[in-house]
């Protein structure tokens, strides 16, 4: 199963790339505003349906792809093409 | 042999760990012999620290090329399950730069280390105050209210939410913090450097191991690694 997860700051937590994303945004005439950079991981996983891939990719970002601290994650599966 | 390097008494191992990418661990062991350890420097592949450690230095670089997270992939070296095991014996651990994400990373520490304010690259000199010198890492500091010891990172802002801050603040976690309009990164609280519940591991930012001679502008750090090698003598003595 093909998963992708996307790992973002969480609200409320200063975003310094975000920041000057957006500042750079903005020298170039973009009308921009709260820009966020967070980071995507796309993997193939190995489980028997899509409850247990979920259930595998949540304990990955807790261990692993995410800091629970600062990060928030939302997970997106698709079958195997 | 000299006075400031122990004179004739016992040289504690202190282990350092090398992961692929630290870049500080042989300043950290010149350092550490210099004011009185016998400096073990450790492959993070070992999966059991040198017998007779009687502290662990976590130090500077970029371990795993700062992937992903600063620290974050250090942190499952097999090593670290020897650190982990020691530092919840009550040993002595010390996180510089790199080793203090790796130590938030496993949450031996509290709070995250993130990029900086400015998002700009730090390498300079930084005054700070110690809050503490009842701690194994500041003992000698007692006399030093204030250090000037460099820092040099790209993601060493110190994160934790008002709540943890206040939690830390009323344990007296926070050790060492920047100086009133010092702060180079935007570390809430000015923290700097702070200490487990337990008060047995230490995590700072600035580079102790770069301040332990006057060629170089400060001898700041070897108040803290000599403290640091005080405690192991004393805690070596204690297991022999």
């Amino acid at each position: 199963m093909r998963a992708t997860v996307v790992v973002r700051p969480k609200s409320g937590i200063l975003d310094p790339q975000g920041q000057a994303v957006e500042s750079s945004l903005r020298h170039l005439g973009f009308a921009v505003g709260d820009a966020r950079v967070g980071r995507v991981v796309d993997l193939d996983v190995t489980a028997v349906d899509a409850a247990d891939a979920r259930a595998q990719i949540e304990r990955m970002c807790e261990q692993l792809l995410a800091n629970p601290s600062i990060e928030s994650y939302d997970i997106e599966l698709r079958e195997d093409a | 042999m000299t006075a400031a390097d122990g004179g004739g008494l016992p040289r504690p191992v202190v282990a350092i760990a090398v992961f692929p990418g630290s870049n500080d661990d042989r300043d950290a062991a010149a350092a550490l012999e210099r004011v009185g350890a016998d400096a073990r420097r450790v492959w993070h592949y070992e999966d059991v620290l040198p017998a007779g450690t009687a502290a662990v230095v976590l130090p500077g670089g970029f371990s795993y090329g700062d992937y992903l997270r600063c620290g974050a992939i250090a942190r499952f070296s097999p090593i670290m399950r020897a650190v982990s095991a020691f530092a919840a014996g009550g040993g002595l651990v010390i996180g510089i730069c790199n080793g203090f994400q790796i130590l938030t990373e496993a949450r031996l520490l509290p709070g995250t280390l993130r990029p900086n304010r400015t998002l700009s690259f730090i390498c300079r000199d930084v005054a700070l105050r110690v809050e503490r010198s009842d701690t194994p890492f500041t003992e000698r500091c007692r006399t030093a209210s204030a250090l000037t010891i460099p820092v040099k990172h790209g993601e060493g802002a110190w994160f934790a939410d008002a709540e943890l801050l206040a939690e830390l603040e009323d344990n007296r976690q926070v050790v060492l913090r920047y100086e009133r309009g010092e702060n180079p990164n935007g570390a809430v609280g000015d923290v700097a450097g702070l200490v487990s519940a337990d008060g047995n591991v230490f995590g700072l930012m600035p580079h102790p191991e770069h301040a332990v001679d006057p060629l170089l502008g400060s001898t700041d750090g070897a108040l803290i690694l000599g403290s640091l090698v005080d405690a192991a003598r004393l805690s070596a003595a204690a297991f022999v």
